[in-house]
């Protein structure tokens, strides 16, 4: 049983300000510890970035989820960019080709609960994460 | 776009995020400090961050950017008033934020800043480090 999804687009700086905004009304909403609130509104803000810098601009969707057991959070951010080739490499700390940290794949990977990625070569990347309450 | 304020107090600059900053507005704040540093010759800045409910990647980068650029320009940055669960995020991020100085909130900074002034009239004897005790020359 899932409520209805918000989106938005991911197009600009502003944009990216956007989605940590709506993602922490979401976090809130769905009662996230104050600490799964900061994790997940700091893994979107990262995966954001990456749709508008890395993936020429996308979108994102955000819904709230529910199992038998919890209510969560899930997001989704899609971009039709180049895609990451070397997944492994990109997942790897440090490892960046725009000048970055390389923290933001690998980091966000961390903080939530479930992390999915879909990429291919030349078609875009569409990355899922999901953070649970406890 | 919106911009950071840097006050000048005393000998001391402040900084204080009030805004959930785009990208743009960090990095122009990061050259709005720097040249502010020359301007007043301060040896003290200080960039109060409780205000802000999350620090990622870019900021953190910056903060970063801002404690070493202060640094070569002769001026020493503390960051203040961290969430702990920023702190916690953070860490888990994989950012430790080497390299920052950082205190609970601006009056502990800013006696941090005021103790390097005096540092060299002092004996250094905050520099108790118990790792390095046991070794000594054989
Ligand atoms: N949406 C995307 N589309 C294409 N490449 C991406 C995307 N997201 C990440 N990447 C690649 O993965 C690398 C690592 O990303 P990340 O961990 O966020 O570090 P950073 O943003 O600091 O480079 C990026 O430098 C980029 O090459
Ligand atoms: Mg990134």
């Amino acid at each position: 049983m899932n409520d209805e999804s918000q989106r938005l687009p991911v197009d600009t700086d502003r944009d990216v300000v956007r989605v940590r905004q709506l993602v922490r009304t979401v976090a809130v909403a769905v009662k996230l510890s104050l600490v799964d609130q900061t994790k997940i509104v700091t893994a979107a803000s990262e995966l954001a970035r990456n749709t508008l810098v890395y993936g020429g601009g996308g979108e994102v969707e955000v819904t709230r989820v529910h199992n038998e057991r919890r209510a969560g959070i899930r997001i989704v951010f899609a971009d039709q960019g180049p895609g990451i080739v070397d997944l492994d490499l990109a997942l790897t700390d440090g490892y960046t080709t725009g000048g970055g940290l390389g923290l933001g794949l690998s980091g966000a990977r961390r903080l939530v609960d479930e992390f999915d990625i879909d990429t291919e070569a030349g078609k875009g990347t569409t990355i899922t994460i999901v953070k649970w309450c406890r | 776009m919106e911009r950071v304020p840097v006050l000048k107090i005393g000998d001391i600059l402040l900084v204080s995020i009030q805004i959930d900053m785009e990208d743009q507005v960090a990095l122009q704040l990061q050259e709005d400090l720097a040249d502010k540093i020359v301007a007043t010759g301060t040896h003290g800045v200080i960039i109060d961050i409780s205000a802000l409910d999350i620090v990622d990647s870019f900021v953190g980068r910056t903060l970063a950017t801002i404690a070493s650029v202060s640094r070569v320009l002769d001026a020493e940055t503390v960051v203040v008033g961290m969430r702990p669960a920023v702190a916690i995020t953070l860490v888990e991020l994989g950012l430790s934020l080497p390299g920052i100085r950082t205190a609970l909130n601006v009056e502990l900074g800013i006696a941090m800043i005021g103790t390097r002034d005096l540092s060299g009239l002092l004996d250094d004897e905050d520099e108790d480090e118990p790792d390095q005790a046991a070794v000594t020359a054989p």
